[in-house]
């Protein structure tokens, strides 16, 4: 009797769950006005266009020295903002874990800033320091830190709260001072998690950083844009092509890296 | 299973077993781990450094600059107010970015769990889980707008080439994230369950599925997390529809601070509120486990 209430009850929930999910569905559609059929049909015209078009050719070649260059600013840019706002983000990370904050209210703050930075749009960040830096490649460096200072930090409270607890009361028992527990134990238990994340932010970062050139005209986003608007697809797709060689090496690279760590 | 982590933080799953390396040498000798971390904190470093020094300023006067972000700061965050969109028409444009974020979580998440269920090693051969990691890391090497305008080319641009793109990012994640949810599941099971005439549709129905439910929900819901910051992305640098739309123009056009403020209050409510639901997720799972 019991068993079948809850055979029941576990059917019920499953309709009620594909309900939400269908009314949601439907006010989404009619919403965003998202025309269902075109969606499904561009898939398949948008391959065949890409198959015919999207490829680079002889004359394309011709602008590789460009790209390479603003692909290299862009790998540059994001990798300097990653690592200033990882140091920013230790400090941050170390007030705000439960197990090293100094008193409660600092840590109720950064972890308010980080929560804080992380959700703020980066197009908001991209769009008021356009504002005074114009377009020049500080604009997509300071964005792409103010965004990665947020999530950062979040991800290196977790850390050390996850990582360093053991290792830190060993330590204290001994009678060990503030800076001494953090420097031998913390830091050195959380690091290798720290430098994954690291490593996960600045593959992030390449990738946004296009879209934030693609908004203040700066780095490889803007070489992507001037293609892609003068109709110019053999070139657009060089460029297409370079991101991905580019995001696979340091993927590739990150792997070894925690690999040669862990 | 690590439900704090990105999943696109691929292979730490084993942080418990960590040893604290040595990395700032009190004697040992180098082992391996201190060796390899040593190395790449120095490049990273001076990579950086050559990064900074190399950079284009362009006669940006770097102290102005700085005084007058501030000062937008100031307004952005001081007076948010709005004069051309109004309240409840921004309110309305948070709503479309929201439906574009689910739709693009929904397709995504439907098409992941199959393409997670063939790339799961418990429950497809070798080859076939391989030729789908290897399509699904294609899929994420290439940034979610460039995605969206290429298929704004056949669809134009709009809601049908962002949800499109979007869904694209939503499956390399996905599916990633729920064929690791199926790894956890006991190979005895499945071995049990097809020992007893069982065939696959109703091993992955009957047991697969229910049993990694919790985390698929999870999972899917962090991906509707990062879709909401996407959509406001995709509105601003493609033409979709929603608030990032308005943002773009609020702060690229009409250079109105005040209104850009006040759309950043509006996502910022509602970004939060999403963070909060997903931290709520993710603490239910492990008092479970």
């Amino acid at each position: 009797m019991q068993q079948a209430d809850i055979f029941i009850k576990r059917r019920n929930d499953r309709w009620i769950f594909f309900a939400v999910l269908a009314v949601l569905t439907v006010g989404s559609i009619i919403i965003t006005q998202y025309d269902v059929l075109k969606g499904f049909t561009s898939i398949v015209k948008a391959f065949v266009w890409g198959i015919s078009n999207f490829y680079p050719d002889i004359e394309s070649m011709a602008k590789l020295p460009d790209i390479l260059l603003k692909l290299r600013e862009t790998v540059l840019m994001s990798i300097a903002s990653t690592t200033v706002a990882a140091v920013f983000a230790i400090l941050l990370a170390l007030m705000g874990s439960r197990t090293t904050r100094m008193s409660r209210f600092f840590s109720v703050m950064a972890r308010g800033i980080a929560s804080l930075f992380r959700n703020i749009p980066l197009v908001a960040w991209a769009m008021v320091l356009m504002l005074a830096f114009s377009q020049s490649p500080l604009t997509g460096y300071l964005a792409l830190f103010f965004g990665s200072l947020g999530f950062l930090t979040r991800s290196f409270i977790e850390t050390i709260d996850e990582v360093s607890h053991d290792a830190v009361e060993a330590l204290e028992a001994t009678g060990a001072g503030y800076f001494h527990v953090i420097f031998q134990a913390v830091l050195p238990s959380s690091l290798p998690q720290m430098i994954s994340w690291l490593l996960f932010m600045i593959d992030t970062n390449i990738r946004d950083a296009t879209l934030v050139g693609f908004l203040t005209g700066t780095g490889i986003g803007f070489s992507f844009d001037l293609y892609y608007k003068s109709m110019n697809f053999h070139a657009a797709s060089l460029v297409v092509m370079l991101i991905v060689i580019t995001i696979i090496i340091i993927e590739t690279a990150s792997n070894m890296i925690r690999r040669n760590m862990m | 299973m690590e439900t704090e982590e990105t999943i696109s933080n691929w292979g730490q799953l084993c942080s418990d077993e960590m040893t604290p390396p040595d990395i700032f040498g009190s004697g040992r000798p180098l082992n391996r781990e201190s060796f390899t971390i040593r190395i790449f904190l120095t490049t990273l470093s001076l990579l950086t450094l050559y990064a900074l020094f190399t950079m284009d300023y362009q006669g940006v006067d770097i102290a102005r600059a700085t005084a007058d972000t501030f000062h937008s700061f100031k307004i952005v965050f001081m007076e948010p107010s709005t004069q051309r969109l109004g309240l409840w028409n921004a309110f309305y444009e948070v709503l479309v970015t929201m439906g574009l974020a689910f739709l693009s979580t929904l397709f995504g998440g439907v098409i992941a769990l199959f393409l997670g269920l063939l790339s799961a090693q418990n429950l497809a051969p070798r080859w076939v889980t391989g030729c789908i990691k290897s399509f699904v890391a294609f899929i994420r090497a290439i940034p979610t707008i460039l995605w969206v305008l290429i298929f704004a080319v056949a669809a134009g641009l709009g809601s049908a080439a962002a949800v499109i793109g979007m869904t694209f990012h939503s499956i390399s994640y996905l599916t990633k994230a729920y064929s690791e949810s199926f790894e956890e599941l006991d190979r005895n099971v499945i071995e049990a369950l097809s020992a007893s005439g069982a065939n696959w549709w109703q091993i992955v129905f009957q047991a697969v599925i229910p049993s990694s439910a919790a985390y698929l929900l999870s999972w899917t819901f962090m991906r509707f997390e990062i879709n909401f910051a996407n959509a406001i992305a995709m509105g601003a640098a493609a033409g979709a529809a929603g608030i990032g739309f308005d943002l773009f123009m609020a702060g690229g056009y009409y250079f109105d601070l005040k209104e850009v403020g006040l759309i950043t209050y509006i996502v910022l409510a509602f970004a939060i509120v999403l963070e909060m639901i997903a931290t709520h997720m993710k603490s239910n799972i492990h008092q479970k486990t």
